[in-house]
């Protein structure tokens, strides 16, 4: 193949300089990119591996797989490395960094040292939570509720706690950036009204990083020196309070839920207008459903504490602002729905794992409401309800759509394509295997099996089993993508600007870009999404 | 594995239907839902498909429509909140009259106390038809108590009492969990609620090996902790005369109301200085760590017991049957 | 391959390439920190929280232990961070007028201050160990017990406010610290002449953080130090 010596004429940021030392001092906002993409991934698999074990235990009622203490140590690793460090970073680390400058037609990021500290941050709490891991772990489920966490466990709860401090700030310091990128970094001409709708959902994500995080810093603060000290501040036998952990944990832990998904809405509005060629429908109310979220997110934390001994009054208000966040979501899923009306649509991979989100976003959001729902929400807090609720969002959706970014944008990122067949088959294996996991989930939950449980009733037993054989067809469907994205490296089709012919400055760039993204500063004088002047490529449909 | 395969709990319950059918609406309105995104999404897919010559649409966007699906949406919403809080308020109102049961739970298993002395461990045994109050708290962490069957659920506290309750409707045994992950055998902390037809529940109370109810032996208590000198009942001690206070406002040294409920007469044990009755001082021992949670527990039960004294005279304290006056 | 389009060579090495002006880098700068500023508001918010919602539950411990406190090295303190404050002001106007020698010295200044404040914390901490006053296991509040018999102190609800007393107070040391390390750059830095009227960005959002770090013990100091002064019944 005559691939390898086209790509070593042209210079691009993956060739300008090689060697580690280039790599681990670089400030170019799209080697960092990839700098996480690494890390992530690793911490993805050691999450997954987990969680794995934890189905295994529970194919049988009996706890016979594990120990009581290594099944807890499971459960609460499995939590806090998905949330922490896979679900929190994703998109906005890895897409973000590599995507925001491009899209506003800008060099870099706005502090490229402080973006490769971040990344620094992140790494030195992964060694932190990977030695936690190594030598015992934590047992505290990734709530951390006192007293329990703070009086009780006999495992690393501090280190564990600083571990997850400092992937705080790495999260602070990259929504820091972001924001004020995209405030004064847009190319002349990018004004907010043609900012693609990826970056109104950075935006809004970064928000959220900045006002939400250090409030869970502080907690963990709190929780360490009462661990380590004996103070009382969350341990009712010394005066203090457990729900006002329970309180602070929430104020940040719902908002980070936003965090986690805002993002993949942003790739899924990026893909569902490029696949369907057209504009996407109401391109105003999805920009502003992205900040609405973040603002009401912020009013609701308590709807995970309706059981938790707050004041009924209380309750019902957080009840009722619980049902006000669910409706800008639920404007996006209709928006997106609408934009393929009389569109022009091709099922590349990138477009298969947008319908499984629109689809398993739209169930996992419904089941919110029955969560938010107090008469409901009695019954089935603290049960698989809950969990099956939460993985449909996060894995259904969150995940979905970061492995349609990946795809959408990885010929950009590496200059290659992936193998579209391949793509397809992951995409489907991974949705059939997610479903069958997860929704026996619901019906375990309402049966009334609660969550944390190393053993359980027998008469649970059949769902369990499904559910277990469901998770090693989704294992499948994720382990595929990480081999043929080696293997496209090395053997996949070069790849174009532009293959996809999609609307985006990042598309008007080399693939892959150039260290300073763009040859020239660009000058925008075009609306976002104008697929009616960008004439799709003939191959981009991939049609047998 | 497949001769006991539920795919729904049992309803036990005066209150599970009501859950029930807040649930079953929710369900068809999601499937209702989700077959008409997944049914959009795969029509228009096929109707629309990448087909040569002809070009997608641009369609910028339809503010009426927008407005549409999001007024309708937060309608619903807005009847789907009240039905939950109706029922919620229902759940978190125990109703008057309740028999009480006293819960202390602790890593790793359920403690409870009947008003008539039974003590019972991972079970409770209560009668269909009665409505049944819980006060609980926990000797270490957070726990839940959940019944399924009943649909009930609520976190159990250490420092405070937490109440839930319920009207059995169905005889039969129902799981208890724990609900609130608590440390190693939090999985084996369950148990289970027995209900039983009135009369067999006579036959199981006059069995057990009561020793007396539980006021008799919070009485006991009373009197062994010296409680007597000051609490007098004949005289105005040196702290304030207890009998009848359960259920009614207190007026506080610093101007404050409170109502001297569970947690109010539980803090004034452990924590005497935190609220100090108007007009006495705070010279009250503190009682924290010499008092057991079920000790607590059977004082509250004997305080709650005294009923108003008879006019004039000064007597004993008596054993009164359940006061008229509301609780909570 | 082609660089920026910007002339490359009419501004100082200070413009970062990414940047397509001085004034595009300062704003970038100026909008980093306030964002960062507000961060550190929720930050130290948590814990005022926690502060605020305990003052109400344990008034009279709050008010015990708050009286505990030196009111006159609290007052020192103060004046201390105000003046550091005024130094660092003034520093940024002598950077935005070219002069050199007066900005070094403002910073000399404002880096002695902070070291004052940082010494005189010490003084005060140390004072709350030789009292066994500090959390933990030798934590002691008889001698509050005993100064205070007409209120009945709760040791544990005492412990409480010292807690987050230390927790307060110990993390705005650290930002002060820190603070510390950042002028002490700057200091260095402005001695080599690096700071003009052209770009002394650095010293304008340094001394934006200092400005936030003062602010937190304009409210720490009332919070903790001034709870209930009135004289004694």
């Amino acid at each position: 193949m005559a691939t390898a010596a086209i790509t070593a004429e042209r210079e691009h940021y993956l060739n300008k300089e090689y060697g580690i030392r280039s790599w681990l001092l670089t400030t170019d906002h799209k080697r960092i990119a990839l700098l996480y993409l690494a890390s992530i991934t690793f911490f993805f698999f050691i999450g997954g591996f987990f969680a794995l074990l934890i189905r295994l235990e529970l194919l049988t009622p009996a706890g016979d797989l594990v120990q009581a203490d290594t099944y807890n140590k499971l459960f609460t690793m499995h939590g806090q490395i998905m949330v922490f460090f896979f679900l929190i970073p994703s998109i906005p680390a890895v897409l973000g960094n590599f995507l925001v400058p491009l899209m506003i037609g800008a060099k870099d990021l706005a502090f490229p040292r402080i973006n490769l500290l971040s990344w620094y941050l992140y790494i030195i709490a992964g060694v932190l939570m990977f030695h936690c891991i190594v030598t015992g772990g934590v047992d505290t489920g990734w709530t951390f509720y006192t007293p329990f966490s703070t009086a009780f466990s006999n495992t690393h709860v501090i280190e564990a706690g600083l571990s997850i401090f400092v992937a705080g700030f790495s999260s602070i310091l990259t929504g820091l950036n972001f924001v004020v990128t995209i405030h004064r970094m847009r190319a002349p001409g990018m004004t907010w009204s043609r900012l693609p709708l990826f970056l109104w959902a950075m935006y809004a994500t970064s928000i959220i990083q900045l006002l939400g995080t250090p409030v869970l810093a502080v907690t963990l603060v709190l929780v360490v020196c009462e661990r380590a000290f004996h103070l009382g501040i969350f341990d009712p036998t010394r005066g203090g309070d457990p729900l006002l952990f329970q309180h602070l944990f929430w104020f940040y832990s719902h908002p980070a839920v936003y965090i986690m998904i805002l993002p993949s809405m942003g790739v899924v509005a990026e893909i569902v207008p490029c696949f369907s060629r057209k504009r996407i429908f109401g391109y105003k109310f999805v920009a502003m459903s992205s900040i609405a979220i973040a603002v009401f997110g912020f009013l609701v934390w308590a709807h995970h504490m309706f059981v938790a001994g707050i004041s009924l009054y209380s309750a019902m208000i957080f009840s009722a602002l619980s049902y006000l966040v669910a409706v800008p979501s639920a404007v996006k899923v209709f928006n997106w729905t609408a934009t393929m009306y009389k569109g022009s649509i091709s099922f590349t991979t990138p477009m298969l794992y947008a319908f499984g989100f629109v689809g398993l976003f739209t169930m996992g959001g419904l089941t919110g409401l029955f969560l938010a729902a107090l008469g409901i929400n009695v019954h089935v807090t603290d049960t698989y309800f809950v969990i099956a609720h939460f993985h449909y969002i996060m894995v259904g959706g969150a995940v979905m759509g970061y492995m349609a970014g990946i795809h959408f944008w990885w010929p950009k990122i590496s200059g290659r394509m992936y193998p579209e067949a391949w793509g397809r088959l992951a995409a489907l294996i991974v949705f059939l295997g997610f479903n069958l996991t997860f929704f026996p989930q619901f019906i375990l939950g309402y049966l009334g099996m609660p969550r944390r449980y190393w053993q359980y009733p027998p008469e649970f037993q059949v769902l369990n089993v499904l559910s277990t054989a469901g998770s090693t067809i989704l294992a499948v469907g994720y382990v595929l993508p990480m081999v043929y994205f080696l293997w496209s490296m090395r053997y996949g089709k070069i790849a174009d600007d532009n293959p996809w012919g999609a609307a985006g400055l990042e598309w008007k760039t080399a693939s892959p870009p150039p260290t300073f993204n763009f040859d020239e500063t660009p000058e925008v004088t075009w609306e976002a999404y104008n697929y009616e002047e960008i004439p799709a490529p003939a191959e981009v449909a991939l049609e047998r | 594995m497949f001769d006991n395969f539920p795919l729904w709990p049992v309803r036990a319950s005066s209150g599970a239907g009501n859950v029930d059918a807040l649930y079953i609406f929710l369900v068809i309105l999601s499937a209702f839902m989700s077959v008409a995104i997944f049914t959009m999404i795969l029509v228009f897919a096929l109707r629309y498909r990448r087909r040569a010559g002809i070009n997608a649409e641009q369609i910028e966007g339809s503010t009426p429509l927008e407005l549409t699906w999001s007024i309708i949406p937060l309608g619903i919403f807005i009847v789907i909140f009240i039905w939950g809080a109706v029922i919620y308020f229902m759940e978190r109102t125990p109703p008057r009259g309740a028999t009480e049961v006293y819960v202390v739970a602790k890593q790793w298993m359920w403690k409870l106390q009947h008003e008539e002395g039974q003590r019972e461990i991972n079970e409770l045994h209560v009668p269909v038809g009665r409505d049944v109050k819980l006060i609980m708290t926990s000797q270490d962490v957070i726990h839940s108590f959940y019944v399924p069957a009943f649909r009930i659920k609520q976190d159990v506290l250490p420092g405070r009492y937490t109440t839930a309750w319920f009207h059995a409707t169905k005889s039969g045994t129902y799981h208890l969990f724990c609900a609130e992950y608590c440390g190693t055998m939090h999985s084996g902390m369950i148990g289970q609620v027995v209900v039983m037809e009135p009369a067999d529940y006579q036959a199981w109370l006059a069995g057990g090996g009561a020793s007396g109810s539980l006021a008799a032996s919070g009485s006991s208590i009373f009197q062994q902790l010296g409680c007597p000198t000051c609490h007098r009942f004949d005289t105005q001690g040196r702290g304030p005369n207890l009998v009848g206070i359960f259920g009614k406002p207190v007026q506080l040294e610093d101007g404050r109301t409170v109502v001297a409920d569970e947690n109010y007469i539980r803090e004034s044990i452990l924590s005497p200085s935190a609220k100090v009755v108007s007009g006495f001082k705070p010279i009250m021992p503190v009682f924290q760590g010499l008092v057991t949670e079920e000790q607590l527990t059977a004082l509250v039960a004997y305080i709650k017991s005294l009923g108003p004294p008879p006019a004039g005279a000064a007597t004993a304290p008596s054993l009164a049957p359940k006061p008229q006056y509301p609780k909570e | 391959m082609s660089d920026s389009p910007i002339a490359v060579g009419q501004h100082g090495p200070e413009l970062r390439h990414h940047f397509a002006s001085v004034e595009q880098q300062r704003d970038a700068a100026s909008l980093g920190m306030w964002l960062f500023l507000a961060t550190e508001i929720m930050f130290f918010g948590g814990m005022f929280c926690a502060y605020l919602i305990y003052r109400m539950n344990y008034f009279n411990e709050f008010a015990a232990g708050s009286r505990s406190l030196d009111l006159k090295w609290g007052t020192i303190n103060t004046m201390v961070l105000i003046c550091s404050s005024l130094t660092v002001a003034l520093g940024v106007r002598a950077a935005q007028m070219g002069k050199r020698k007066l900005l070094v010295v403002l910073l000399l200044l404002t880096l002695v201050f902070g070291l004052a404040f940082l010494g005189i914390k010490g003084i005060e901490w140390y004072d709350k160990y030789k009292e066994h006053h500090i959390p933990g296991q030798s934590f002691n509040a008889d001698d509050l017990v005993r100064d205070y018999p007409q209120i009945h102190i709760d040791q544990q609800h005492e412990q409480i406010y010292f807690s987050l007393y230390f927790a307060m107070t110990g993390l705005h040391a650290l930002h002060m610290i820190i603070g510390i390390g950042i002028f002490a750059f700057l200091t260095f830095y402005a001695w080599k002449g690096r700071y003009t009227p052209e770009y002394n960005t650095p010293i304008e959002i340094g001394g934006l953080y200092w400005h936030f770090v003062d602010i937190v013990w304009i409210y720490l100091f009332p919070l903790l130090y001034l709870i209930d002064r009135r004289p004694l019944r």
